[in-house]
């Protein structure tokens, strides 16, 4: 690591202030019961003792966001005739995501293979990833349903972020991780703490050493490929889930989406929206067909996909980055841990 | 190479003229509005391609017209669903959305100098007319080339009217419907069952086949028993798509993407995958 920057406590919401004059700055703040992520403003309390509910997945991949807008007119010689007009959207605007966790920030590391290295790139993700950095805060206290360690990554990963935050006595040691986070450090609010080195490797190390051990993943995939056609297990596997998608919507890797038109009148726009591997008409045929007809098939495929089929197809990536959100979220306490663990198991037993 | 353009942007076509093939099938004849769009546009038989009707959204179609015929783009819509019955309301002059071409394609360049089977059902023929008029097209490269095609009924067989220039550009086409209809002098009998009737020799040959699951599975099990080997069994898939390029998570069989690592795939291919069709 470089150079170590300090910020004392007091000055940080000046210091998102400031940065908040030339782009767009998402927050952690507390909204009821959840802490989420929001367009920072003056009137913004922030939360950062706790891992937000949700990840920032909305800054780089919108809940909802329009592709294309399209107009039908018609002709005025010949109302019989229309002509078409299609106009792109893009999105525009720098911004930058405070106060995520490094499994926030890791979570787009997953998308980034998929949504710009492929055949095909995603225009409207790689102008946003292009333009947006990442000040992510390292996590101090791992909360039980934490398992970054398991896929990987650690409280204090690096991967996905510019600038890394730690805690230290009175305010944050930075250190710029990409050159970008390095151009964010240059502020007046930010003074030279080397001296304060040690004290953030030691919390750095403090979280990690709280996680314990993690078990060897490596077979998974292979484990996973092997119970393909098990539906037994994946039945025992997904008895008690109702199906509710609670976990696609949080979870910081989860990108299918939907492509859907809203019209109004003659005109209207085709929009990008999250969707949910979990339900029935996910993947439901015009013929009535359905590959994957009952949550026992959905939750194979939603498993495999992180655990077996993206590793496969990504150098032995898991598209998991251990949040936990998917565990603390679920009403009826599904545990990819324990799923994971299970085939791990299954597969050593059979 | 990435495509560098906004994948997800359709070009704008026109319905230059639409075929009633029968009650719940229409063909759409498609030329691209940019000039220049339509002598540019490359693509191999087996590729498909998404239409739009703005307001109800896109679905995704084999271009059933050859590379060799480029006149208009072909595709043929059963009207199951809201793009369906949007696209089934269109008429000649209307202008529509076409992402194309995308996926993979049939593997024409290996099949040359081979007997060739084509074995359709209903709408299942449509990916297969691409590939038979791009072989008729280029007679010479192949061997015999013959054809199976059945429907429920003879009101429910596509591309009748086409049926005497396949004879007579070579090949050799055997009718089948479920039950005996009055005027009726093609076979009677399911695909399969005509399939084994019919028994092609495996020797130098390669199947092709397109339907509904049901045929393909019984039409698989028939060629089998014939001794094709898995390699010489190709079928196209279709699956449940929105994006079209990989992203959106819906048309995966394990690691491959119907979409964009299909639609065609031969037997042995499909062997290699996890059984979720």
């Amino acid at each position: 690591m470089g150079e170590i920057r300090f910020l004392s406590e007091d000055k940080l919401r000046q210091w998102l202030e400031e940065l908040s004059r030339d782009c767009s700055v998402w927050a952690p703040v507390k909204e009821d019961e959840a802490v989420v992520f929001r367009l920072f403003d003056s009137t913004k309390e922030l939360s950062l003792e706790r891992q937000p509910t949700a990840p920032p997945k909305e800054a780089l991949f919108p809940k909802s966001e329009t592709m294309l807008l399209y107009r039908y007119q018609k002709d005025p010689e010949d109302p019989g005739k229309q002509s078409l007009e299609l106009k792109e959207r893009q999105p525009v605007g720098r911004q930058i995501v405070f106060g995520a966790r490094p499994c926030g920030a890791r979570g787009f590391t997953i998308f980034d293979p998929v949504f710009e290295e492929g055949a095909y790139h995603d225009p409207y993700y790689q102008v946003r990833r292009e333009k947006t950095s990442f000040v992510t805060l390292t996590c101090t206290t791992p909360e039980n349903s934490c398992f970054c360690h398991w896929v990987g990554s650690s409280p204090s990963d690096p991967a996905g972020s510019d600038v890394l935050l730690t805690p230290v006595e009175g305010g944050y040691a930075l250190e710029a991780v990409t050159e970008k986070g390095a151009q964010l450090l240059d502020s007046d609010l930010l003074v030279e703490g080397e001296a304060k080195r040690q004290e953030a490797e030691a919390v750095k190390q403090g979280a990690s050493e709280a996680l314990g051990q993690a078990p060897d993943l490596s077979d998974v995939p292979e484990r996973l490929f092997e119970l393909f056609e098990d539906l037994d297990f994946w039945e025992r596997m997904s008895a008690k889930c109702i199906s509710c998608g609670a976990c696609t919507y949080l979870c910081p890797t989860c990108y299918c989406f939907n492509i859907s038109d809203e019209p109004s009148g003659l005109a209207g726009k085709r929009v990008r929206s999250w969707d949910n591997c979990m339900s029935y008409l996910f993947t439901l045929e015009g013929s009535g067909h359905n590959p994957r007809p009952t949550k026992a098939h959905r939750l194979r495929n939603r498993v495999g996909h992180k655990f077996s089929y993206y590793p496969e197809l990504h150098q032995g990536i898991f598209a998991c980055c251990g949040c936990g959100r998917c565990i603390k979220s679920c009403p009826v306490c599904v545990d990819i841990r324990e799923i994971v663990m299970s085939a791990k198991e299954h597969a050593d037993a059979s | 190479m990435p495509h560098s353009a906004n994948p997800y942007l359709p070009a704008i076509g026109t319905v230059q003229e639409i075929i009633q093939e029968t009650p719940g099938i229409k063909t759409f004849r498609v030329t691209l509005n940019e000039p220049g769009a339509m002598e540019g546009f490359e693509f191999k038989p087996g590729q498909v391609g998404q239409l739009s009707v703005f307001g109800s959204g896109e679905s995704t179609f084999v271009i059933n017209s050859p590379p060799t015929r480029k006149e208009f783009l072909q595709f043929s819509v059963m009207r199951v669903g809201e793009v369906t019955t949007a696209l089934h309301g269109l008429k000649v002059g209307d202008q529509l959305g076409v992402r194309a071409p995308l996926g993979n394609w049939f593997p024409f360049e290996e099949m040359k100098g081979k007997d060739i089977v084509f074995i359709g059902g209903g709408i299942g023929m449509a990916p297969l007319r691409t590939l038979l008029l791009y072989m008729l097209d280029n007679r010479e490269d192949y061997g015999d080339i013959s054809i199976i095609y059945g429907a429920r009924s003879p009101q429910d067989l596509c591309y009748t009217y086409e049926f005497e220039e396949w004879r007579s550009l070579g090949a050799n086409l055997t009718l089948t419907v479920d039950h005996e209809f009055p005027d009726w002098d093609g076979r009677v009998g399911f695909v399969p069952s005509v399939l084994a009737e019919e028994a092609p020799s495996p020797y130098n040959t390669v199947a092709v086949t397109c339907g509904p699951p049901i045929m393909i599975k019984f039409v698989l099990k028939g060629l089998k028993e014939l001794e094709f080997e898995d390699e010489q069994i190709i079928t196209t898939l279709e699956k449940r798509m929105k994006c079209g390029i990989g992203l959106c998570g819906r048309c995966n069989i394990g690691t491959h993407y119907v979409c964009v690592d299909g639609p065609v795939f031969s037997y042995a291919e499909l062997q290699r995958l996890p059984a979720e069709l």
